[in-house]
């Protein structure tokens, strides 16, 4: 049986963290690499980079990062941000990266998840999705509704259609992220994340709102997500990830605990 | 020095830096000569068994393979490796290499998980593998330990044939062969420690036949 994921999610922006990581210790890192060396070595089970870089050579830096990480850590990772073309997609995962992330960019142009999914397998294509919640219509039946620009731009598209449309168009994956929850530490989307997990036969990935870890045991028994995403509850050292998946493991939550 | 068979099926790079970051001398190579010299060879693979044998064939690597085998070259299969090292595919309808009896077959959709769920194809995550027998590639691995999995299709080999078993809706074999032949389904350079164990163990059991 499938153990459940606990990924830990770091931005980057132009080779550096965003935001310094502060682990138990107060040791502030600023390096991706290093910060995801430390993460695999406490048991994360798959580590996603967001690029937040805008320019080009921004690009060029991160590439260089993705290389220094798959070069020090064995386990898989996806790198997101600014993947707007297959070629991009490419010059990743030669990189060194398992999977690639798509969010906007598949909003605007749904065929780079058939182009990539036939280029590089399904497996390596996950899609993003930012969701927000909005009364049910005619329109947005679900009552979700997709949002593009870290939830500033409504797109006028159900999120349960369009959940069903990119596995259709060959994703591998589905990472939700609710915007409502993001930032809350309130727990996870549970009623999002299941109405999504129940309606694909894709790994959803649940993201946003994680405060705890009996908000991660949550969204993988009551928003039967696949994987957990975490950002701010390990990065600033509430909790370790082995804390994590201990309470998750004491939850009867099969999760990784040899690593 | 172990040699990590290119047949242009996809990026075998990731298995280069796993024995790089081990320090394990390897090389990415097709050229017979060296593969022959090589202590060890590790035959890898993702995408699909047709488009494999076909490029395998295209360059005769599939005759040169079974001379290495047949002159006990000690060699690991990887993921899509791992499978067409059995006799046939339905995956394109393909015949295969044939070096250890058996085939392969696709994951059922109707099977479901412990939580009466259908499972999701691809199985894609972290699993165990269970030993039906003693194995030296996983000599000092804790057997709770888990691999990373991402696969349509699994190997069915002869009973005989069969070293370890992964659940996933039902029981399937991920391990089979026999010493210093193993075909592994999970990927030991994405699988942290654990997997990084299984290619020292590989490594060192090339060097010790070498040396013999």
């Amino acid at each position: 049986m499938l153990s459940k994921r606990v990924i830990p999610c770091l931005d980057v922006r132009n080779g550096k963290l965003t935001k310094g990581i502060k682990f138990k210790g107060n040791v502030d890192i600023g390096d991706p690499v290093e910060t995801a060396r430390i993460y695999y070595e406490q048991g994360a089970d798959e580590i996603v980079f967001y690029d937040i870089t805008a320019s080009h050579e921004g690009r060029g830096i991160m590439l260089k990062v993705v290389e220094k990480v798959a070069s020090q850590i064995f386990i898989p990772f996806s790198v997101g941000g600014g993947i707007s073309s297959v070629d991009d997609m490419r010059a990743v995962l030669l990189a060194g990266a398992e999977k690639i992330s798509v969010n906007s960019a598949a909003v605007k142009n749904p065929e780079i998840i058939s182009e990539g999914a036939d280029a590089f397998g399904s497996q390596c294509i996950v899609v993003g999705m930012d969701v927000l919640r909005v009364e049910k219509s005619k329109k947005i039946p679900s009552g979700y509704e997709i949002v593009i620009h870290g939830g500033r731009k409504p797109m006028g598209i159900d999120a349960l259609w369009w959940a069903k449309e990119v596995e259709r168009l060959g994703a591998g994956e589905i990472c939700i992220n609710s915007i409502d929850a993001d930032g809350t530490k309130d727990g996870y989307e549970l009623n999002l994340t299941r109405l999504i997990a129940e309606n694909v036969r894709i790994p959803v990935i649940a993201s946003g709102g994680a405060g705890n870890p009996q908000h991660m045991v949550d969204a993988v028994t009551k928003g039967r997500a696949s994987a957990a995403l975490i950002a701010s509850i390990v990065h600033y050292g509430e909790y370790t990830i082995p804390e994590i998946k201990k309470y998750m493991h004491e939850q009867g939550v099969k999760v990784r605990m040899i690593w | 020095m172990l040699a990590i068979l290119d047949y242009r099926a996809g990026n075998l790079t990731s298995v280069k830096r796993a024995l790089d970051f081990l320090q394990i001398p390897c090389e990415i190579t097709s050229d017979p000569e060296k593969l022959h010299q090589a202590e060890g060879i590790i035959f890898p693979g993702v995408g699909a068994a047709g488009s494999a044998m076909e490029n395998l064939q295209k360059n005769n690597m599939d005759q040169v393979l079974k001379k290495l085998i047949q002159k006990d070259k000690p060699l690991l299969g990887i993921c899509l490796g791992c499978q067409i090292i059995l006799e046939y595919s339905p995956e394109n309808n393909t015949q295969t290499l044939g070096i250890i009896p058996g085939q392969c077959a696709r994951f059922n959709p109707d099977w479901t998980d412990a939580g009466g769920l259908p499972i999701n194809i691809p199985h894609m995550g972290w699993n165990k593998v269970h030993l039906e027998k003693e194995c030296l590639l996983f000599k000092d691995v804790d057997k709770d330990a888990e691999f990373y999995f991402v696969h349509s299709y699994y190997p069915v080999p002869e009973p005989e044939f069969v070293i370890g078993n992964t659940i996933y809706g039902q029981k399937f074999c991920s391990l089979h062969g026999r010493e210093g032949l193993w075909a592994v389904q999970f990927h030991p350079e994405k699988s942290g420690r654990p997997g990084l164990k299984i290619l020292q163990n590989f490594y060192n059991f090339c060097q010790e036949k070498n040396n013999a």
